[in-house]
């Protein structure tokens, strides 16, 4: 059989995701993320009497520590299973594939294990965010002079 | 290649199963279950090593003999290396060849020792498979922690070890020929819908193992494959028709869609995969079947899927085998 009506096969008994229902999901989880990361800032903002800026790196910090701890407990896992993009996209699923590659490698060994591995699944987040950041820094400086 | 053999026989079967196969509908049928993942040990790959030693332990208590009676050992798993199966067979210190065919270990482990056994060559075998889904998780996906989405095509590797003794003593089981598969490349990619890529390796094996044994579908009470999943198995059913005009839907089943309830269990998605998958079915539920004469003739054509996830990433085609072996209740 040519591979492309074997294809045709397999497509007919693909079973359809819940692609809206995912993205729903998704939505309403990382909106909830958002809220709680602004509730924080206006918590230390007000409580500490700091800068917005400053309350907001408290409040990524925050959110990266609960992420982590989550993860470390061994349920965060089955909240990404669920929330789906809702949880990786914002900076709790940068801290949860540090963590979870973390946990996974630290019985290689802290050089071989943990230290090479940690950023498995981070490595191209960093790269990337690191590359794109220069770029629009660069059209930034263009456009607007700085 | 089909073989046809006189007097090779299963005199004993193990199974050691972890926590998720233990909440299936076969859980009291494993000679062990663990409801830690870990079973006592440090990390997931002693852990299968664990489980796949306890059961040649098993299996060897069954049939009451000593590791210094056993003429060979074959066995096989997932991890990189075939480690799990060489640190399980360390204290036998009996001959053993490892080997690797993915999912369809199992069989090929069978058709190897009967083959020997039939020859004249050796007069028993220990053959034996595992896998372990956090183990394999780590080595073909994210980290175990990572719980990353899956698409519902996705299989879910099952947890375990399981052996069979072999040898040329008459029992109620006689192993009645072997069919040994082709690599298969049906142009598939995707390696979170292993039942499209496996489904033509299936095919092909039970296609040529019909025709050569001269049979029909009808011939066997039961064609079992080994982890297809809900869509492989629509897939192949599919496929045999178009290709090759059999239709198996009469007395077909997966046994990945066996070993665990696929309505209660979500996070198994289309079903069990893993060397042990189909093992922890046949010596099981099929050999009981057998041994209790509800079933005459089996036909288990065990699947695997042979790829790395370096040659995915690589954009390779994910290739496909098939191992058969047809079992005979006897009288």
């Amino acid at each position: 059989m040519e591979k492309k009506m074997y294809d045709n096969i397999v497509n007919t008994h693909k079973p359809t995701e819940t692609r809206a229902q995912n993205a729903f999901i998704a939505f309403v989880t990382g909106g909830l993320v958002g809220v709680i990361g602004q509730l924080l800032i206006e918590f230390y903002s007000y409580n500490l009497d700091i800068s917005t800026k400053d309350a907001s790196v408290f409040m990524i910090v925050t959110l990266i520590f609960f992420a982590s701890l989550f993860t470390a407990l061994g349920f965060f896992d089955k909240w990404v299973s669920f929330a789906r993009c809702g949880l990786l996209i914002p900076i709790t699923g940068f801290a949860h594939s540090m963590t979870s590659a973390g946990i996974e490698y630290r019985k290689e060994g802290p050089i071989f294990g943990l230290g090479s591995n940690i950023f498995k699944l981070a490595g191209s987040v960093i790269l990337y965010g690191v590359v794109s950041a220069w770029f629009f820094g660069l059209l930034r400086l263009l456009i607007m002079g700085g | 290649m089909t073989f046809k053999y006189n007097n090779v026989y299963i005199n004993g079967a193990s199974t050691v199963a972890g926590p998720y196969e233990a909440k299936g509908p076969l859980g009291n049928l494993f000679d062990k279950t663990y409801s830690d993942l870990y079973n006592g040990e440090k990390t997931w790959e002693t852990a299968e090593v664990g489980l796949l030693k306890e059961s040649m332990d098993i299996v060897l208590k069954k049939v009451n003999k000593t590791k210094e009676e056993l003429d060979l050992i074959v066995a096989g798993d997932l991890l990189n290396q075939i480690t799990s199966s060489s640190y399980a067979v360390e204290k036998f210190k009996v001959p053993f060849l490892g080997i690797y065919s993915a999912c369809a270990t199992s069989n090929e482990g069978v058709i190897i020792g009967a083959t020997l056994i039939d020859s004249g060559k050796i007069n028993n075998c220990l053959t034996a498979t595992s896998s372990h889904n956090m183990s394999s998780e780590k080595q073909f996906r994210n980290p175990t922690e990572y719980g990353a989405p899956k698409p519902k095509t996705a299989t879910f590797t099952a947890t375990g070890g399981a052996s069979l003794y072999l040898s040329n003593t008459k029992s109620n089981i006689k192993v009645e020929s072997s069919t040994i598969g082709r690599v298969i490349d049906m142009g598939q990619t995707d390696p979170y819908h292993m039942g499209a890529v496996m489904a033509p390796g299936a095919a092909d094996t039970i296609y040529r193992h019909l025709i050569d044994m001269n049979r029909k579908p009808s011939d066997y009470d039961l064609i079992l494959t080994g982890d297809l999943g809900v869509y492989g198995k629509q897939i192949l059913i599919d496929y045999m028709k178009n290709e090759y005009g059999i239709d198996i839907s009469n007395n077909y089943d997966d046994c990945g869609t066996i070993l665990y309830n696929l309505k209660d269990q979500k996070e198994v998605m289309a079903g069990g995969s893993g060397p042990v998958c189909s093992a922890l079915v046949n010596y099981s539920h099929i050999l009981k079947l057998l041994e209790q004469g509800k079933l005459k003739r089996v036909l288990l054509v065990v699947t695997g899927a042979l790829f790395s996830p370096t040659f995915v990433y690589q954009k390779e085609n994910i290739l496909s085998i098939a191992h058969a072996i047809s079992l005979e209740a006897i009288k």
